[in-house]
């Protein structure tokens, strides 16, 4: 670990993800992402990476697929109508087995919508968003050090799973500046390392060669009982990923809590915020803040409800697209709620505690 | 202890600028900090901001809604943020472009002609730094010597000249903070 520096979200991000081994970054720019296409475009050459400002996201995510197959650490970004662009190759991405990190930093929407933060991605997310029977793994980051510390950890993910990644970010994040401790940069060593455990299964170029092993990087299988095998095999990969990666954090959750919120990224830390208060009241609500929202940290709701507990909150800022899944965690022990603000606009402090108070 | 501050001006004045510098300096002095711009489309003649904040603890939310201190450049900041700020709290204003003002007894509030001090010490551009210095003599929210440093790292090979200007224009701004 360096020094802390003062950095924007979008450009930690990048930093980030130049060391943790990333040299192939495609993309298109769209606000309020383009900072880490800009970093990208900076900073790439330096360290012999490959920066392509592709003619369109369909381009980038394509160009990401293939780069992915030959078996090196690969990175897009966009903010949400990109990302929708992006769909049917992460879905070809998912399908192959492949690696790769896909960066939202969500904006308003649906359509064009508005340039401000939003969560309203999470559906795409978390429930598929292309099309046929995938899962990405899905991170949601709610400081500029944890986007950035994302970068590493979504990689390694991606890598030990060969399955896309998702960094679930805001415009709000993107934007934000706020002090940021980089890890250590890949040395040669690691890259080898990294090379050695893609070589298994990526493609490489001595094919021919009388040593040769037969590697193909593909999604379509014409044989139904073949596609069966394949997609089966998928299941068992989605099911070991919720088995072993569930993420959550645990704010203020104890045996005193009246209430139990969720709340993940940028809405979360309004939460806090407003808990914070009601704390100083003599008010005690606890938070559990999903990091993985897909996988989705079920048990972590399910564990926070104790006796006093009467109610869950959840917070976010769309209609409510979390709401399900918090519903399946408390299985209809108890009442869920719901707050949000949509249209790019973001809840205040005060505005969560009211609804807090409200609902208590 | 946590200080919330919105700095706001015309875009070109440097407001977003006030708050990164203090968000540096009391960065390197150990605090917490946060720094939120509003990137949206803002109306010609309108108002470029920034939510700051400094903090002893980890920040929650970065969005400041009632803010501790204001610094306005300009009388459309004071008109959007002045009803906000909270009681017992701090308006900096530049007297130069603030023509109305605040009407409000329950804050303390500094006017400062800050583009006349700025064109006195020899450069339009550092007016919000007039600004920061009012900050920090008034509420010594950082040190000078930290942010003279950060300065000096950042101009002293690309434009000494500008450098002593930036510096003077702060310590014009503490004499101002110290005396209000």
């Amino acid at each position: 670990m360096g020094e802390k520096v003062l950095m924007k979200g979008n450009e930690a991000v990048a930093e980030a993800a130049i060391r943790a081994g990333c040299r192939l970054y495609f993309a298109y720019p769209i606000t309020p992402q383009s900072e880490l296409i800009e970093y990208m475009a900076k900073m790439m050459p330096k360290v012999d990476g490959t920066f392509v400002q592709a003619e369109s996201e369909l381009a980038a995510i394509n160009m990401v697929y293939g780069a992915a197959g030959c078996g090196k650490r690969v990175m897009t970004s966009s903010s949400s109508p990109g990302i929708s662009l992006k769909q049917e190759g992460i879905s070809y991405i998912a399908g192959a087995n492949l690696p790769a990190v896909i960066v939202n930093v969500q904006r308003g929407g649906p359509g064009l919508g508005d340039i401000q933060p939003a969560q309203g991605d999470y559906f795409q997310a978390t429930k598929g968003g292309g099309h046929g029977d995938y899962r990405v793994i899905t991170l949601a980051p709610s400081s500029v050090q944890e986007f950035a510390d994302m970068a590493s950890l979504a990689f390694d993910l991606a890598d030990k799973y060969r399955n896309p990644v998702y960094i679930l970010s805001d415009g709000l994040l993107g934007q934000m500046m706020e002090p940021v401790e980089f890890k250590d940069a890949k040395t040669e060593k690691d890259f080898e390392e990294l090379d050695k455990q893609h070589f298994a299964w990526c493609m490489h170029s001595n094919q021919d060669e009388p040593n040769h092993h037969h590697h193909e990087i593909n999604s379509l299988e014409i044989d139904p009982k073949v596609l069966e095998k394949h997609v089966e095999k998928l299941g068992e990969k989605y099911n070991e990923i919720e088995k072993n990666e569930k993420r959550w954090e645990e704010y203020n959750i104890n045996e005193e809590n009246q209430m139990v919120c969720v709340s993940f990224g940028t809405a979360s830390r309004v939460v806090k915020s407003a808990i914070d208060t009601l704390q100083e009241a003599g008010i005690s609500v606890g938070l559990i803040r999903p990091i993985t929202v897909w996988p989705y940290p079920s048990e972590a709701i399910q564990k926070a409800l104790n006796d006093k507990v009467k109610k869950v909150m959840v917070f976010e800022l769309n209609l409510g697209q979390m709401v399900e899944d918090v519903k399946i965690a408390v299985n209809g022990k108890l009442p869920v709620e719901f707050f949000g603000k949509v249209g790019g606009i973001v809840f205040t402090p005060e505005e969560v505690q009211e609804k807090i108070k409200e609902n208590l | 202890m946590k200080t919330e501050l919105i700095c706001s001006g015309f875009g070109g004045q440097g407001a977003l600028t006030i708050g990164k510098f203090l968000a540096k300096a009391a960065m390197k002095e150990g605090k917490h900090v946060s720094w939120l711009p509003s990137y949206g489309p803002e109306m010609r003649g309108g108002t470029a901001n920034v939510s700051t904040v400094i903090s002893e603890k980890p920040i929650a939310a970065p969005i400041v809604s009632f803010p501790d201190i204001l610094v306005a450049l300009n009388q459309p900041s004071i008109d959007k943020f002045g009803p906000k700020i909270k009681k017992g709290g701090l308006l900096i204003a530049n007297k130069d472009m603030c023509p109305k003002g605040l009407n409000r007894e329950d804050i303390e509030i500094i006017y400062a002609p800050m583009n006349q001090i700025a064109q006195e010490i020899g450069d339009a551009k550092v007016l919000n730094m007039v600004a920061i210095g009012i900050v920090i003599g008034k509420k010594r929210l950082v040190k000078y010597d930290t942010l003279e440093e950060d300065l000096k790292d950042f101009l002293k090979q690309k434009n000494p000249d500008l450098l002593q200007a930036n510096l003077k224009a702060i310590q014009k701004g503490i004499e101002i903070g110290e005396q209000n």
